[in-house]
């Protein structure tokens, strides 16, 4: 541990050298910054919240009440509900066998979990059509059997837990790999279980990344748009999420009511980067209290 | 004692189930598959006919509406969502229902009088305040220098309205289907970009403030004056236009399968009534009842109108001849 306290001193040894640059290059770099900030994210924000707010707070409320609207504000969190904690289960489960064991396929297993990121959500939601609709693979099928997946909530989820696959896993896999299999082969070679060592000895180094996998996942999930737009089938009030209704409601001149929809979904993303940076705070201070008390120790 | 609560019980249980079943078959819940620019057509007209069933078959009913370019919606329909009744915006896409997934009979036209459109429409041009670029008929569109906005007809029903209605004009103000042709490539000469479906194209239009001159259906010329204010735009009525017959049918296998048939039936039939054709009309689409069409003559201009079935020889023939994959739309049509 005493490399861990020396590293931070050389680093903070980088930091006054950083400060000494002159004092144009640093403001100008912070000014650059800061102006590109602004003119890309926090403005176009700004603009949602205002133009959400044009018609007066009563008619924000009115449109966010809206009986359709509250009905995609469910299926969202509803979609959510169940494509996040099946991709932490696949996600913690995938991570685990790739770190932590050797077998053949490997390149090939890690390379389908990065398959959703690199197609498109739109050839997501086709492949579904093709699957499930009514001339595809299954859909006679499933039409005997009365059993709805496109065009309803089912395929609503399923396409959502799609774009959403890798986000757990790619976030376990290099913290996995760098932590090793030292600490469970400790673990085994003194007698703990298999589940023991899981929930005592991995899950704790592990969950910061897990949090931040699961936040990233929740956020695609409410947010995704195409793969759904080709399953839903656009009925109101029965199978729009909020991205869609915002789409509708955009479509038929309810600017404000439109953009009212469309800060609900601004402010979940803001909730979920507030979590986001509580959560690094927390796990910084973590690292450093565990840092002191090693100091300490020795 | 325990077995008299149990029997007590299970009579509650079977009673409450036999009243949600009883409250469930008095509900009825049909789907309408539609494509753009009905949306407000059909939110006033649901209203009116949930009423009209509530009063007349004493039952009650919900209508859901989806919305969409006409093309993709009865895509999905045949993909399997699950429409009572679809409205589409021409027969074409109606007749795809049949080709494709024999969802309905071949002669589903044939159904309801009036070749099964219980309002009609046209296509108007739409310019901005004062018609700066004086902008009069079919001819305007083609100068150099006119930015035309209209929709993809690969996609949008209502572009393949207005590619249809400026070859109807040119074939019949120069004479031939090659004058034709030529024209209506110089006009696509001058669109400077396709949207998908009509909202995106009024948007454009309206809200972007793109082009000279918009291409529109005659409802969606009035709406934008309507949501974007009177007197930003004009309405311009050229000399010669298309009759739009924007069709309607009961999805056969669906409403079998859904036990909808007699209120789906029901639905389209009230858009006959003098009711439905009163909404038809409050929301720019031209009525079929003559009396009901009377009321609304100082809205609508008289046109000349030409039919796809006399000029075109029906949506089959111009789907294949225009816009089909190598067809002539795809023969002059370059993206710039």
């Amino acid at each position: 541990m005493a490399g861990a306290v020396s590293n931070l001193g050389r680093r903070s040894a980088n930091i006054t050298d950083a400060v000494s640059e002159p004092f144009l290059v640093r403001w100008g770099l912070i000014a650059v910054a800061l102006i590109f900030l602004a003119l890309f994210l926090v403005i176009p924000l700004i603009a949602v919240f205002k133009e959400a707010f044009s018609k007066g707070v009563e008619v924000y409320f009115a449109s966010i009440r809206e009986p359709d609207a509250w009905a995609a504000v469910k299926l969202t969190l509803l979609a959510a509900a169940i494509a996040v904690p099946l991709n932490v289960i696949f996600g913690i489960s995938a991570a685990w066998a790739i770190t932590k064991f050797r077998f053949r396929g490997k390149q090939v297993l890690i390379t389908l979990i990065d398959l959703p990121f690199a197609v498109s959500p739109v050839v997501a939601g086709l492949i579904y059509v093709l699957l499930f609709g009514t001339k595809g693979w299954l859909g006679p099928w499933l039409g005997e059997h009365d059993i709805k997946i496109i065009f309803a909530v089912p395929g609503i989820v399923l396409a959502t837990i799609f774009v959403t696959f890798p986000f757990v896993a790619r976030e376990l896999i290099p913290l996995m790999e760098e932590q090793g299999t030292s600490y469970e082969e400790a673990a085994l070679t003194l007698g703990a279980s298999g589940w023991q060592t899981f929930w005592k000895v991995t899950l704790p180094s592990i969950k910061w990344g897990l949090l931040y996998g699961i936040i990233l996942c929740n956020a695609r999930a409410m947010g995704e748009f195409g793969a759904v737009s080709v399953v839903s089938g656009h009925i109101r009030g029965q199978t729009n999420t909020l991205p869609l209704h915002i789409e509708i409601l955009y479509n038929e001149y309810q600017f404000a009511a439109a953009f009212a929809a469309a800060s609900l979904l601004a402010g979940l993303a803001l909730v979920t980067l507030a979590v986001k940076s509580f959560l690094e705070w927390q796990h910084v201070r973590d690292r450093e209290k565990a840092a002191r008390a090693a100091a300490q120790q020795e | 004692m325990l077995l008299k609560s149990v029997k007590k019980s299970l009579l509650v249980l079977t009673l409450g189930l036999t009243a949600s079943a009883a409250s469930w078959a008095q509900e009825v819940k049909l789907l309408n598959v539609s494509y753009d620019p009905t949306r407000e057509l059909y939110a006033e007209f649901n209203k009116a006919f949930v009423a009209h069933w509530q009063k007349t078959a004493n039952q009650k009913v919900t209508v859901s509406q989806s919305h969409g370019g006409s093309g993709k919606q009865a895509r999905s329909v045949i993909d399997g969502l699950a429409a009572d009744v679809v409205t589409l915006a021409l027969a074409y896409d109606i007749d795809a229902l049949y080709d494709e997934a024999k969802l309905i009979p071949e002669n589903w036209q044939s159904r309801l009088p009036n070749n099964s459109s219980p309002y009609t429409s046209t296509i108007v041009f739409v310019v901005r305040k004062g018609n700066p670029k004086n902008i009069k008929d079919w001819d305007d569109l083609v100068k150099p220098g006119i930015q035309v906005i209209t929709p993809n007809p690969k996609t949008s029903g209502g572009a393949r309205w207005n590619y249809l209605a400026a070859w109807a004009y040119a074939k019949k103000a120069y004479g031939s289907d090659e004058k034709a042709r030529e024209f209506v490539a110089k006009l696509y000469k001058n669109v400077p970009v396709l949207d998908s479906g009509a909202r995106g194209s009024t948007t454009t239009f309206a809200q972007r403030q793109l082009g000279d001159v918009f291409l529109s259906w005659e409802n969606e010329a009035f709406l934008i004056e309507k949501e974007f204010g009177v007197g930003k735009f004009e309405v311009i009525v050229p000399s010669l236009s298309i009759l739009a017959e924007p069709p309607v049918t009961v999805v056969d296998k669906n409403v079998e399968k859904n036990g909808t048939r007699k209120v789906a039936e029901a639905y389209l039939n009230f858009l006959y009534s003098k009711e439905g054709q009163e909404i038809a009309g409050k929301n720019f689409y031209r009525p079929r009842d003559p009396e009901v069409a009377a009321k609304f003559s100082n809205i609508f201009p008289e046109v000349k109108l030409v039919t796809i079935d006399e000029e075109f020889g029906g949506w089959r023939k111009a789907q294949t001849e225009h816009f089909s994959d190598g067809g002539i739309f795809d023969q002059i049509y370059q993206p710039q």
